[in-house]
């Protein structure tokens, strides 16, 4: 006996054909936008196409990747992080006045002090968002707008209201440098410039692989590695999928939606600390303007606001696409306060195709 | 023939079992008992509590009072992990599957098989889920056109036979469905009436639901009916008909 739809093979397989051939588009039509993007702003102004600009974007991009990698886990199970920007905010309050404290230690002392509490902020806003919708039951949106506001408010208060910035000779190199750097006749190095350049020569340096980007990847394979590979990844598709065949077939799903908060909270504090070794100090706004940005990525690399799809490449050429778009306003001199209303606008063309696509799978 | 020959000891028992929500009583105390390698049908109108009593079975209602053993042992179950674990699969009203995941990773939802990546990575083994899966379907000659594709895109009965496969493959020792076939066509139900006779000729106890007295009739040895709640009759299928069965269901 053979389970099989019904209907004729010929009717079968043309509507088959055609809902693969739509799934391979959703699969690859944010890596074909990026593509026409890059080639357009290449094609259109004359300083895009060029190493330097791109590795411009891609460290322009970290902070906005590492926020989007932790909300890609709460969004595939059908919830939402609004919170990540002002726990992010918090978060390099947090790093700066400690480290502020700890001014003529030697600079890995304070750093570790630093980020442990900026791990610590990421792990109690995230343990709160956790229990207040996984125990408590309330919805995320709400949950985690009302989390938004208590970070909001700490971060103001602790930081009076100014950047509070960190003297600490060495701090801003871990996050505007390169991995590799290269001078004509100092030759190649790592991690910090060739010995013996000084003064104008610094200029004639140049760097490979911002150190920003490399940590950005780094935990975006991470994180990919644990949303694809791992059983607690599988937990997560189920759960945004169908929560109460998740809960029969006996996955814990309380736990794992407790997990899921943390993950985000903590990752937005990952993200505060880069920001404070990039610009050498923390700001309680630092993050507001992220969260947008943030989500979009997201959903453009093809995650469902309803659950249950998503991945971290997507994730990834989201990030990427906004970055692009970003770069590119500014090289056509377009005012950058633009860029918020473009990335807002991908947003919701974004959201329609998404609702397209599941009516179409009906 | 003596009693014991004539009544083996059941497999499952039920005594006494009462459900309520708030102040209305879905399962009133109500005994049942299934005997090894039968298929017990279980009917009754609309909000008699045969949902509530299966559920209560398999461990997502903690009864109100009474016991449920298996195999002669007490069972309290916690959740549905505890009930499956003591080996009651249940295929649910509403079809517990997850619609964008893949067979095998609904075959295998909550109990993936792990591995190590590299030798130290956790990870899962998707290959070795995948030929199981492939394995079981098999054996039940169920054909999925494509197994790597969500669950979604596949027909009502392709999506009943993902479910049953995974009570086949995880060795149910209590198979519990309750209206596998209410949202199929009819040759779909067909097929998962043969499903259900395969799983009969494996001994492996089975309790349906149904609301069609034709496959009642055509599958079950025994019929079980509630009435609002309460157990109203249980009948040897072969000693009974359908009006019997019917009009003990409206009480007349
Ligand atoms: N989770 C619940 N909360 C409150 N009441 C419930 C719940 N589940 C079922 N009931 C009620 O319990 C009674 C029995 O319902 P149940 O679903 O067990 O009936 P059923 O025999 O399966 O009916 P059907 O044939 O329609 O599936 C009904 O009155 C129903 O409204
Ligand atoms: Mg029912």
């Amino acid at each position: 006996m053979t389970v099989q739809s019904s209907g004729g093979v010929g009717s079968a397989d043309a509507p088959a054909a055609a809902t693969r051939f739509l799934k391979l588009l959703g699969r690859v039509w944010a890596w074909l936008f990026l593509l026409a993007l890059v080639l357009f702003f290449s094609a259109t102004t004359p300083h895009f196409f060029d190493l330097f600009n791109f590795q411009a974007m891609g460290a322009n991009m970290a902070i906005v990747l590492v926020l989007a990698l932790g909300q890609t886990f709460v969004i595939i199970t059908g919830g939402i992080d609004l919170s990540v920007g002002y726990v992010m905010g918090l978060a390099t309050i947090v790093i700066s006045l400690i480290m502020q404290h700890m001014v003529g230690q030697p600079l890995p002392v304070a750093l570790l002090a630093g980020t442990a509490g900026g791990l610590a902020v990421g792990l109690v806003a995230g343990l709160f968002n956790a229990f207040v919708v996984a125990r408590l039951g309330v919805s995320p949106f709400i949950a985690t707008l009302g989390t938004l506001g208590i970070a909001q408010g700490l971060a103001y208060v602790l930081s009076g209201g100014p950047p509070v910035s960190i003297p600490i000779p060495g701090l801003g190199q871990l996050g505007n440098g390169y991995v590799a750097y290269w001078h004509a006749q100092f030759g190649l190095s790592f991690f910090e410039m060739p010995a013996g350049v000084t003064g104008p020569e610094v200029r004639n340096v140049s760097g490979f692989i911002p150190l920003q980007l490399l940590y950005a990847l780094i935990l975006t394979g991470l994180c990919a590695w644990l949303l694809s590979s791992t059983q607690f990844g599988r937990h997560v598709y189920a759960i945004g999928g169908n929560a109460k065949a998740a809960l029969r077939a006996g996955i814990p799903v309380k736990r794992n939606l407790m997990k899921v908060y943390v993950l985000s909270s903590v990752m937005a504090a990952v993200a505060g600390l880069m920001y404070v070794l990039r610009y050498t100090g923390g700001v309680a706004n630092s993050g507001d303007a992220l969260l947008l940005s943030s989500i979009a990525a997201i959903v453009i690399g093809g995650a469902s606001l309803f659950g249950g799809e998503g991945r971290i490449t997507g994730t990834l050429v989201g990030a990427m696409i906004i970055a692009v778009i970003q770069n590119g306003l500014v090289l056509y001199g377009i005012d950058p306060f633009w860029q918020y209303a473009a990335v807002g606008a991908v947003i919701i063309l974004a959201v329609l195709a998404d609702q397209a696509k599941l009516r179409i799978a009906r | 023939m003596s009693a014991a020959m004539a009544m083996p000891a059941p497999v499952l028992s039920c005594r006494g079992v009462v459900k309520r929500f708030g102040g209305l009583v879905a399962v009133n105390n109500v005994d049942l008992d299934l005997a090894p390698g039968e298929v017990l049908a279980l009917v009754g109108d609309n909000g008699a509590g045969k949902s509530t009593l299966v559920q209560t079975i398999s461990g997502v209602f903690r009864a109100d009072g009474g016991a449920i053993h298996l195999n002669g042992e007490k069972q309290v179950f916690a959740s549905p992990e505890d009930a499956r674990r003591a080996g009651i699969e249940t295929i649910y009203q509403d079809l517990a599957l997850c619609d964008n995941l893949t067979a095998a990773d609904n075959i295998f939802l909550g109990r993936e098989i792990r591995t190590r990546r590299l030798g130290f990575l956790p990870g899962i083994d998707e290959s070795q889920m995948r030929e199981k899966a492939k394995t079981v379907l098999d054996e039940l000659h169920i054909r999925i056109p494509d197994l790597d594709a969500p669950v979604r895109s596949l027909s009502g009965g392709q999506r009943q036979a993902v479910a049953i496969s995974r009570a086949v493959y995880w060795q149910a020792r209590i198979m519990i469905m309750d209206e596998p076939t209410a949202a199929l066509g009819v040759p779909e139900q067909r097929k998962v009436m043969d499903l259900i006779r395969m799983l009969k000729g494996r001994g492996t106890p089975v309790i349906l639901i149904s609301h069609n007295m034709q496959d009642v009739f055509e599958i079950s040895d025994r019929i079980f009916v509630m009435r609002r709640g309460s157990k109203a009759g249980d009948f040897v299928t072969a000693r009974t008909e359908p009006n019997e069965v019917v009009r003990t269901m409206i009480g007349g």
